[in-house]
């Protein structure tokens, strides 16, 4: 087994774990953390995949903005040892029966469709550069380029305006 | 220029299943809407990696692509649900999402 295999299912074994565990914590800091591992490992799948431009975006967008935005608001909200107590009261055992369950039953019919397919192959990991990526985003995929800013442009009215109303709200009080 | 791998594309798409998975039930069992956003991230991710996955199996550069439009979703629904979980324990000073559920102003 050469090196890139092993670290493939290494990363593999460590997004896993992790993603359970950040699932599955009751304090939110704790659990950004370990979401953070799990966007980690699964940048260097990508690396290894053969998508350097991907993996690159996955740990400064990902790990570097997104999960940052999650700990301002869990800062902000000043979340302490009641909220991890409110948690276990919210996490009681018998709740978890069901979501198994019908996660085991999608796991099954998602299996049994990839098992199926008969474009099964082994990947080699042929690198495509960014270059070929920019190449074909501002050619092909022009308007889906141009569709992605305008989807951002209304998530930032949409945030400003709710952010808004949360300032004066407070002014008032 | 490759990267020297030699995984079946099955095997990715499994790892891609997995994580989705484990996100639909962190979604299911949580009750606090971070735990849930969360969970949401970890299942847009295994969408993203079955997305470059099925792109390196040809060696084209459209899974990347298509990453990159998922990454710029994920970035707009955090930034407006963040907002609205900033509303919600204003309002009701719970990250409860059960008790969002009246829906009468």
């Amino acid at each position: 087994m050469s090196l890139s295999v092993s670290l493939f299912y290494i990363s593999a074994a460590v997004a896993i774990t992790t993603a359970i565990m950040a699932v599955t914590r009751k304090n939110a800091s704790h659990a950004l953390i370990y979401l953070v591992v799990t966007l980690l490992s699964i940048a260097v799948i990508f690396f290894l995949l053969g998508a350097p431009f991907a993996a690159a975006l996955e740990i400064v967008i990902y790990a570097g903005a997104i999960v940052v935005l999650f700990l301002f608001v869990v800062m902000m909200l000043n979340l302490g040892r009641s909220s991890v107590a409110r948690e276990s009261q919210w996490l009681r055992p018998g709740m978890w029966v069901l979501p198994a369950i019908l996660s085991g039953v999608l796991f099954i019919v998602f299996g049994y469709t990839v098992l199926q397919t008969e474009n099964s192959a082994m990947i080699e990991g042929q690198v495509v550069p960014p270059k070929e990526v920019g190449k074909a985003l501002f050619h092909k995929y022009l308007l889906g380029v141009e569709l992605a800013g305008v989807l951002l442009l209304a998530a930032l009215v949409g945030a400003f305006h709710l952010g808004r109303r949360y300032l004066e709200e407070r002014r008032e009080n | 220029m490759t990267t020297a791998l030699n995984v079946p594309l099955e095997h990715v798409f499994f790892l891609a299943i997995i994580l989705f998975l484990i996100g639909a039930f962190g979604v299911l069992i949580r009750r606090n809407i971070i735990f849930m956003l969360l969970s949401l991230e970890i299942m847009m991710n295994a969408c993203g990696l079955a997305f470059v996955a099925a792109g390196a199996r040809w060696a084209e550069p459209d899974g990347q692509i298509m990453f990159m439009f998922i990454l710029a979703l994920a970035a707009a629904e955090v930034a407006v649900a963040l907002g609205l979980v900033i509303q919600l324990a204003r309002r009701f000073e719970t990250l409860d999402i059960d008790r969002a559920e009246e829906l009468n102003g």
